[in-house]
């Protein structure tokens, strides 16, 4: 079994896998149950300013999007920062980190965006004796109404600023969590490091409405006849999490630089395809609220096989391995030519293909006699369309035409040699470029 | 006391009445909300579904299993009704093993297709349980319909024609309406009286006016009826049964299988019905299956199936032989009954073992016998009372294209008709398919 020991800005944990910040590492006893379940680090529950605590809605704070046999698909929230008084959440967080040396413990912070409050804090949760602190720049409802979480992450100005702050009153690792509620991520995560950050992590949750009520005319979760946006996260959001993270991993002015990826991470699986995105380790937060912390074991096995199948003896070993292959649309090679072909031992007969590609594409698929279903290559644009919609995986797959041979569709011989769009006829610049 | 499994001879009240109670509820339970939501989600909506072609009424499967997903049950039962009045008896008798079931693409892809019959009677109980007719007549065209027979085939053709806003007579020979629905399904597959709620569920359409007791070839003749009504629908099932052709058939003990499955079907006390300790069922098909179970459930203790082919060649799909199986039933093939034995009253039966030579049975010499109590036949049902004048291909009424017969102006569906297999659902295909034809014959000037 493959070592999953992990180093993340120099704090070291048993594997890769922390948990987010959210109700799973609220208090002690959810802390020290997660780490007996093997969970190789936490982000606490984010902490608010000294004073009396926030107070949370009393009715529904979630909403759900399901899929087949009610999987939880993506869930939304509305509920605040910690609302348990700030010096108990402190007490616990020495007392849990003492008795587990070994395991990551990540203080998450948000106050005011004015110095005097980082400068009251930081000191604070430096005497717990945690091994770094998360600035919750991400989180966007009801806190974001007060001038803090999202509100802070979507002024690049402002992050960096308050990072700076942190590094001055705080000696340990930084780390700032991101708001996905912005256009271009690449931004918050250059204004974090320019501010000194040791990393960013993202996403935080995406602003939602999961659902109406259609009998009372309200977003659901529905209190007393009324709803608000809240955070969306869960399976449904790792696609943009992912794009996030790679976003990151590949501009050039934040390549390189730690992240801790967060978003829908649900199986060993999802926590590789972040790692080799540029991740340096995984946080999970709706995974565990929907399995509980169980989950952790078949995310440990799962990548340790992974690992041992690649011949992976170190988490290092494949960090930001496919972030050389993450491009712009215009360097795609328009010479790689494919066209999707049906195993007809496999087919079961569905005719999803046909009704997708006749319908919606590009008519391309012939329904013969006897459910027969084959793909025209002369109308084929591989699209992927049909391979997508079949239920039968590995049944219709897209074969690559040879270079030298012919594409039905276009009667030109495939070539050779890699041409992108910057190199085409058709691009206006390309043309500008040859003359 | 019940009288239990051993007690010898033809016996009533085998059992205790919660026995008999458990023995004959639903075969297959309905799906409850999340079970439907589950079962649902498995259908891919495929591209002209096999499932359809394989209906013999075409009811569009995809789209009420999407209606029972996205939360609106009543409305995908209005899509099977469109198709099938008698959808929630369908739902319960087909065998989709043979028929939709058999065809989805899960079953080819996984052995295990989506649930249809199921999800079907999952939607119909929830319109049928609201207590509303989903549809409503058209303008009434003054056009009058006899329908003779009312199993699925004449109820099918009575309500299609009168929402087509004609008026329809239904008469029938027996005192309630619903044919074998009624009488003849197995008594755990039409449970808590349904086929009755069935009938006064679909006659609230209005303009159905039923005549109960009132016989073809008695009460009633072809040429009044032709006189009386514009157009006539002929759907009397198969009221006669087959022979076995032995000495003392007519022994006390020796039962036409229909005739006991439809006393026990209204029955008021099921476990008042004599059984025998030894029973012997003579036939290879749905009757045949249907009272060998039946016959088990009330307390016999030995119950044989022999049928003359073999297993392959056997009409009960291969579910209904498990069924039988399930239930302690032996089924023995190629074999045939060669002499019924007692004196008196039945104690054995003598059975000769056959091969198949060309598809005919010959018997190989070889003979053993069981004891036996009570022998029912179930060979088959045969067409009777046919009035004069009418052809006749294959023992039933001559029919081209949708139920029309060698006479103008009379048409017929169901068993008594040629085509088809003789199942509920191809009956009330065929009663809807001739509707459509008397309406537009009726019409059309
Ligand atoms: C025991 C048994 C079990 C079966 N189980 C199944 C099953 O599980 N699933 C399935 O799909 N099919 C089953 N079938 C077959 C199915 O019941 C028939 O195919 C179907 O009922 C045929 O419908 P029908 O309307 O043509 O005839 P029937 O249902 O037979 O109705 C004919 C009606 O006509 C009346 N009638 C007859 N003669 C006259 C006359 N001279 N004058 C007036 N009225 C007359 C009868 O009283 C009856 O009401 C079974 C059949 C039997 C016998
Ligand atoms: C109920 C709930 C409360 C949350 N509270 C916080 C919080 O206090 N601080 C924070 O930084 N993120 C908070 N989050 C966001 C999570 O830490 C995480 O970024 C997000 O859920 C995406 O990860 P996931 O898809 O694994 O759930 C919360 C999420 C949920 C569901
Ligand atoms: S790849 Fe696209 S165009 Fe080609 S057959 Fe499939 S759906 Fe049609």
């Amino acid at each position: 079994m493959a070592d999953l020991t992990t180093e993340f800005l120099g704090i070291k944990s048993p594997n890769p896998f922390w948990l987010a910040s959210a109700p799973p590492t609220d208090k002690e006893y959810n802390v020290r149950r997660a780490y007996e379940a093997g969970w190789g680090g936490v982000v606490w529950k984010t902490l608010g300013a000294e004073g009396p605590p926030v107070v949370n809605v009393n009715g529904p704070r979630y909403g759900a999007i399901y899929g087949a046999d009610r999987r939880l698909l993506g869930l939304n929230n509305i509920e605040l920062i910690t609302d348990r008084p700030l010096q108990t959440n402190l007490e616990e967080i020495t007392r849990v980190k003492k008795d587990y040396p070994d395991r990551a413990l990540i203080v998450s912070i948000m106050v005011p965006c004015d110095e005097e409050s980082w400068k009251a804090i930081l000191p604070m949760v430096e005497a717990t004796g945690a091994d770094g602190i998360e600035l919750n720049f991400g989180c966007p409802h009801g806190m974001a109404e007060r001038g803090m979480g999202s509100a802070v992450g979507q002024v690049p100005e402002y992050i960096t600023m308050v990072t700076e702050w942190c590094k001055q009153y705080y000696s340990k690792p930084v780390i700032v969590k991101l708001t996905p509620n912005i256009t271009d991520i690449r931004r918050p995560a250059q204004a974090a490091f320019a501010g000194n950050a040791d990393a960013v992590s993202l996403i935080n949750t995406i602003n939602s409405i999961t659902s109406v009520n259609l009998d009372m005319m309200s977003p659901e979760p529905m209190i007393d006849g009324k709803g608000t946006h809240g955070g969306y996260c869960g399976p449904a959001v790792k696609p943009i999490a992912l794009n996030m993270v790679a976003e990151i991993a590949r501009d050039p002015v934040t390549h390189g630089k730690p992240i801790s990826a967060i978003g829908g991470i649900t199986t060993w699986r999802d926590a590789a395809e972040f790692m080799v995105m540029g991740a340096g380790n995984v946080q999970v937060c709706t995974a565990a609220m929907t399995y509980g912390f169980r989950v952790v074991q078949e995310m440990i096995s799962g990548l340790s096989q992974w690992m041992d199948e690649k011949g992976y003896t170190s988490t290092a070993d494949f960090i930001g391995a496919a972030v050389p292959n993450v491009v712009d649309w215009k360097d795609l090679n328009l010479n790689y030519i494919s066209k999707a072909k049906i195993d007809q031992d496999a087919c079961i007969k569905c005719g999803r293909c046909y009704a997708a590609c006749e319908d919606t594409s590009h008519q391309a698929i012939w329904m013969k006699e006897d459910r027969v279903f084959e793909v025209n290559d002369a109308e084929c644009v591989a699209c992927n369309l049909c391979v997508d919609v079949c239920p039968i995986e590995g049944c219709i797959t897209m074969e690559r035409v040879a270079p030298g041979q012919v594409d039905l569709r276009t009667g030109k011989v495939v070539e050779e040699e890699y041409a992108n769009w910057t190199m085409h006829p058709n691009n206006p610049m390309a043309v500008q470029a040859a003359e | 006391m019940a009288n239990g499994h051993q007690a010898s001879g033809v016996v009533a009240q085998r059992l205790a009445p919660e026995e008999i109670a458990a023995n004959f509820s639903d075969l297959h339970a309905p799906l409850a909300p999340h079970e439907a939501a589950v079962a649902a989600d498995r259908c891919y909506f495929c591209y002209d579904a096999p499932c359809v072609t394989a209906c013999p009424t075409d009811i569009d499967i995809p789209m009420f299993i999407r209606q029972i997903q996205t939360g609106h049950p009543e409305a995908a039962a209005k899509t099977i009704f469109d198709q099938n009045i008698l959808g929630g008896m369908c739902a319960r008798v087909c065998p989709t093993e043979t028929l939709c079931e058999q065809s989805c693409v899960r079953e080819t892809a996984e052995g295990n297709p989506v649930e249809i019959g199921r999800l079907q009677r999952y939607a119909t109980d929830q319109l049928m349980a609201a207590e509303v007719h989903p549809f409503s007549r058209a303008a009434a065209t003054g056009k009058t319909v006899a329908v003779v027979g009312a199993g699925p085939a004449g109820l099918s053709c009575a309500h299609r024609l009168a929402m087509l806003g004609h008026d329809v007579t239904v008469f029938d020979a027996r005192p309630k309406a619903g044919g074998l629905n009624e009488y003849g399904i197995a008594a755990y597959k039409s449970t808590e009286d349904f086929a009755a709620k069935e009938v006064e569920w679909l006659l609230k359409i209005g303009g159905i006016t039923l005549e109960a007791g009132k016989s073809l070839g008695a009460e009633l003749t072809l040429a009044a009826l032709q006189a009386d009504y514009d157009a006539v629908f002929l759907s009397i099932g198969l009221a006669g049964v087959n022979a076995l052709r032995l000495a003392q058939e007519e022994m006390p003990g020796v039962l036409d299988a229909v005739a006991f499955i439809a006393e026990l079907r209204q029955a008021e006390d099921k476990g008042a019905l004599p059984v025998g300790r030894n029973v012997v069922v003579i036939g290879g098909g749905m009757t045949a299956i249907d009272v060998a179970v039946q016959a088990k459930l009330l307390g016999a203790e030995n119950v044989t199936i022999a049928y003359r082919r073999d297993r392959a060649a056997m009409p009960a799909s291969r579910f209904e032989q498990d069924l039988a199986a399930s239930h302690g039933v032996k089924l023995m093939f190629n074999v045939m009954p060669t002499a019924i034995l007692g004196d008196g009253a039945v104690t054995g039966i003598e059975l000769e073992y056959t091969r198949i030579h060309d598809g005919r049975v010959t018997g190989t010499g070889e003979k053993l016998t069981l004891a036996a109590d009570q022998i029912f036949k179930a060979i088959g049902q045969t067409l009777e009372g046919v009035p004069e004048g009418l052809a006749i291909v294959g023992g039933k009424l001559a029919v081209t294209g949708p139920g029309r017969t060698s006479l103008d102006g009379v048409w017929a569906g169901g068993d008594c008709a040629s085509g088809g297999e003789d199942l509920t659902v191809t009956a009330v295909a065929e009663g809807r398919d001739a509707a459509m034809d008397i309406h537009s014959t009726l019409t059309s000037c």
